[in-house]
C-alpha cells in the first residue's frame, strides 16, 4: 500500500533520478561549448545589400581579395556578384565568371567549362546583381558541424575560423547551404568572409563596402538603434537567403528576386 | 591551385567556391567501417546467438574484423588537409559535430573487439607459451614467440575448466555489447551523412539505418570471399601434405564444409541485402512523391547524370544479379565467389552514389559538378584523394591479416569457442 510517506519519498526518487541524466543533457549543452554567445554584447554586426544599386563592377570583390589575401588568380574568393538573367520565355540564367572579381566583361552567359550562352536583348525580361558573402547566420551549421571547435561564433554575431586549430576536414563546407566556404590556397585550412573583423572592430567598415561606388553594400550594428543600417532593416521591406534552412542569415538584401539561388 | 579543382568539373550555375570536396577517401570511409561492423556482426551471430553453422567463420571474421579497424580511420587521415591535426578531435572534441564523437566510439569499439579476441584465444596463447617454455635450446626466433605469447596472456595463466568456462562467457557478454556498438559505429557514420542538412541528398533521417544493413552486407560478403580463398589455399596444402600426413582431412571434406558455412552464411547476406534494398528505395520513392523544392535537381542526378551508376552498377549488377546468384539452388563456390564480390562492388557504389552523388549539384540547384576521379598520383595531393591513396586504404587490412594470422591462427585450433 501507498502511504503518503512512502509516496513523497518515492517521488523524490524519482526527481532526483530524472535529474542526473538531465544534468548531463546540461553538460553538453553544444551552446555552452561555442563561443560564450551571451547577450550583453553590444554590437551584433549586420550586413545590407541593395541589389537595385549594384552594377557588377566587381571592385568589392576584388578589394576582398587583396584586403584578405585570397590570392588574386585562385579560383577561390569571401565574396563575390552573382548575375541573373531572365528571358521573355521564363528561363532563368546565372553565372559569376571568376566571382565577377573582373566585373561582367561580356553579355554572354558562362555555362562552365568555356562554354558561354548568348541571349539577344530583346528577349531579357528582366537582369540585375546579386552580392553574396558569409550571412554570419545567428543559427550556423558551420559552426554546429565543426569538429573540434575550430570554427566558432563572437559574442557580436560573427563567425570566425581559427588557422591554428582547424583541421581540414571540410565539414564545414558541406554544412554551410550558402557555399560560401572554401579551402584557403595557402593555409589549407577553412576560410570565409568574416566581415572584415580585424577593421570593423576599429570601427572602420569592410573592405568590400569601402570598394563599392554605388554604395550597394552596407554594414551596420542592429543592436545599434541608430544606425542607419538598422533602420532600414527595421523599416523597410528586405529578404533574406535560404530562409528554409533555419541558419537565420544576417545579411539582408533590398529588391531580392525569386529567381534568386 | 585550389584544392578540389583539379578533380571537379562544374556545369551551369555553380557557386564560384563550390567543388567536390568530400571525394574518393570519404567514399572509403563508410566503407571501410561498414567491413568492421559487418564482420563483427557475423562472428557474433555464431557467439551471441549460437548459429552453431557459422563457427568456422567466427573466429575468422572476428580476427579481420580487428584488421579492419586501424584502416577504418585511415581514410580519414588521408582526407585531413591537415592530418597531423587529426589528434584534436580527441582534444578538443566539440560534441554538437557529428564526427566528434568519432574518436570516442572507435576508441570503445576497438577495446572490445580486442579484449573479445583476447578472451578467445587466451587458452592458444598459454599453451603455446607454456610449450614453448619446454623447449630447451630455443632459437632465437622460438624466444621472441615465447616472450610474445608470455606478455599476449597478460599474465593470466589459469587454462583450468573453471576459467575456460568464465572466458567463454566475457567473450558471449563482450560479442553481445559489441553488437550495439558496431551498429552505432556505422550508423553514426550514416549520421554524419544525414545530418548536413544543406546537402539534400544526404539529408534523411534514415541515412544511419541504411547504412547500417549495407555494412553488414559488405562485412559478410567481405568475410565470405576472404574465408573462400583462405580454404582454397588450405585445400591446396592438404592436397600436397596428404601425400605425407594421411591421416589430414581429405579436400573433399574439407569441401564439403566450405560449401555448408557458405551457404548459411549467403542467407544471413540475403536477408541484410532486402533490408537494405527496401529502405533505400523506400527513401527514392518518399522524395519522388514529396518532391520539395530540391527535387528537381535530384531527379536529373539520379535519373539522369548517375543512371548508370545507381540503377546498372549499384543496384543492377551490384544488388539484383547477386541477389539472383544467392537464391538460385545448389550455390557452388564458383557462384558465390561472383556473388560476393558483386555485393562488395554494389554497396561500395552505394557509398560512391551517396558521397560523390550528393555533390554531383550545386547548392544553388542550378548547376552541376562532376567528379574525375585523380588516376596518376602526381602530386601527394592526387595520391591522397586519388585511385593509389583508396588502393592503399583497400590493401592495408590484407596485409593486417596476413601478419594477425601469424600470430592468431585463425584454423585448426581445438578449443571450446
Ligand atoms: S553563411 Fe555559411 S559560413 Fe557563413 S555563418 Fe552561415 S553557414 Fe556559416
Ligand atoms: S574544416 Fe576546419 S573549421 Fe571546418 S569543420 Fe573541419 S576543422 Fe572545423
Amino acid at each position: 500500500m501507498i502511504t503518503r510517506r512512502n509516496f513523497c519519498k518515492k517521488t523524490m526518487l524519482l526527481v532526483g533520478g530524472l535529474a542526473i541524466p538531465l544534468a548531463a543533457f546540461e553538460l553538453f549543452d553544444p551552446k555552452k561549448l561555442l563561443a560564450d554567445k551571451s547577450d550583453n554584447a553590444r554590437e551584433r554586426w549586420v550586413f545590407l545589400v541593395d541589389t537595385y544599386k549594384c552594377t557588377g563592377c566587381g571592385f568589392c570583390v576584388k578589394a576582398c581579395k587583396i584586403e584578405n589575401e585570397v590570392p588574386y588568380d585562385a579560383n577561390v574568393t569571401r565574396t563575390w556578384v552573382e548575375r541573373y538573367v531572365i528571358t521573355k520565355d521564363g528561363r532563368t540564367f546565372a553565372d559569376t565568371p571568376k566571382g565577377a572579381r573582373d566585373g561582367f566583361t561580356t553579355g554572354k552567359i558562362a555555362l562552365g567549362e568555356g562554354m558561354f550562352q548568348e541571349i539577344g536583348n530583346e528577349d531579357i525580361d528582366k537582369a540585375f546583381f546579386v552580392p553574396k558573402l558569409c550571412n554570419q547566420c545567428d543559427n550556423p551549421p558551420c559552426v554546429q558541424v565543426c569538429p573540434v571547435g575550430a570554427t566558432y561564433q563572437t559574442a557580436d554575431g560573427v563567425v570566425l575560423v581559427d588557422r591554428t586549430w582547424c583541421i581540414g576536414c571540410g565539414y564545414c563546407i558541406m554544412g554551410c547551404p550558402y557555399g560560401v566556404r572554401f579551402f584557403h590556397p595557402v593555409y589549407h585550412v577553412a576560410e570565409k568572409c568574416n566581415f572584415c573583423y580585424h577593421r570593423i572592430t576599429k570601427g572602420m567598415k569592410s573592405a568590400c563596402v569601402d570598394a563599392c561606388p554605388f554604395d550597394a553594400r552596407r554594414i551596420g550594428n542592429i543592436k545599434d538603434p541608430d544606425d542607419p543600417v538598422t533602420k532600414i532593416i527595421m523599416t523597410e521591406r528586405v529578404g533574406i537567403l535560404k530562409e528554409e534552412y533555419g541558419t537565420k542569415p544576417q545579411v539582408f538584401y533590398i529588391g531580392l528576386s525569386k529567381e534568386v539561388k | 591551385m585550389v584544392h578540389g579543382e583539379a578533380w571537379t568539373i562544374k556545369e551551369f550555375f555553380v557557386y564560384p567556391n563550390e567543388y567536390i570536396y568530400w571525394t574518393i577517401q570519404i567514399v572509403m570511409y563508410p566503407f571501410m567501417t561498414g567491413l568492421v561492423a559487418g564482420a563483427f556482426v557475423l562472428s557474433s551471430l555464431y557467439h551471441v546467438f549460437g548459429v552453431k553453422q557459422l563457427k568456422d567463420i567466427a573466429r575468422f571474421s572476428l580476427v579481420f574484423s580487428f584488421a579492419l579497424l586501424p584502416v577504418a580511420m585511415m581514410p580519414l587521415l588521408f582526407h585531413l588537409l591537415q592530418p597531423q591535426r587529426g589528434i584534436y578531435v580527441m582534444l578538443t572534441p566539440h560534441f554538437s559535430s557529428a564526427i566528434a564523437a568519432f574518436g570516442i566510439v572507435f576508441t570503445t569499439y576497438g577495446m572490445i573487439v580486442a579484449s573479445e579476441l583476447w578472451f578467445v584465444y587466451r587458452k592458444y596463447f598459454v599453451e603455446t607459451a607454456l610449450e614453448l617454455r619446454k623447449v630447451g635450446g630455443r632459437t632465437f626466433g622460438q624466444h621472441f614467440r615465447h616472450l610474445l605469447y608470455s606478455i599476449l596472456t597478460l599474465g593470466a595463466w589459469d587454462i583450468s575448466e573453471h576459467a575456460l568456462e568464465r572466458d567463454e562467457k566475457a567473450v558471449r557478454v563482450l560479442a553481445g555489447g559489441g553488437i550495439p556498438v558496431a551498429c552505432f559505429l556505422h550508423g553514426y557514420a550514416g549520421f554524419i551523412f544525414g545530418s548536413v542538412k544543406a546537402n539534400a541528398l544526404w539529408m534523411t533521417p534514415l541515412m544511419p539505418v541504411i547504412f547500417i544493413c549495407s555494412a553488414v552486407v559488405s562485412g559478410i560478403a567481405l568475410c565470405m570471399i576472404t574465408y573462400i580463398v583462405t580454404m582454397e589455399i588450405r585445400k591446396l596444402i592438404v592436397a600436397w601434405k596428404r601425400k605425407q600426413y594421411p591421416e589430414l582431412p581429405s579436400p573433399e571434406e574439407l569441401k564439403s564444409a566450405e560449401v555448408q558455412v557458405v551457404t548459411m552464411t549467403a542467407r544471413y547476406l540475403i536477408m541484410f541485402l532486402i533490408l537494405a534494398i527496401t529502405l533505400e528505395l523506400l527513401d527514392l520513392i518518399f522524395r519522388g512523391y514529396t518532391a520539395v523544392k530540391s527535387w528537381d535537381i535530384l531527379r536529373s542526378v539520379i535519373y539522369g547524370k548517375d543512371f548508370v551508376s545507381i540503377f546498372i552498377l549499384q543496384y543492377g549488377i551490384g544488388n539484383l544479379v547477386p541477389f539472383i546468384l544467392f537464391l538460385l539452388p545448389r550455390l557452388t563456390i564458383r557462384r558465390a565467389v561472383v556473388g560476393t564480390m558483386l555485393v562488395l562492388l554494389g554497396v561500395f557504389m552505394m557509398r560512391w552514389n551517396v558521397v560523390i552523388g550528393g555533390q554531383a549539384f550545386s547548392s544553388s540547384f542550378a548547376g552541376f559538378m562532376e567528379y574525375r576521379l585523380p588516376i596518376w598520383p602526381g602530386s601527394m595531393e592526387l595520391y591522397r584523394e586519388g585511385l593509389f591513396g583508396a588502393l592503399t586504404v583497400a590493401v592495408t587490412p590484407f596485409i593486417l591479416f596476413w601478419i594477425l594470422t601469424k600470430i592468431l591462427p585463425v584454423f585448426d585450433v581445438k578449443d571450446s569457442h
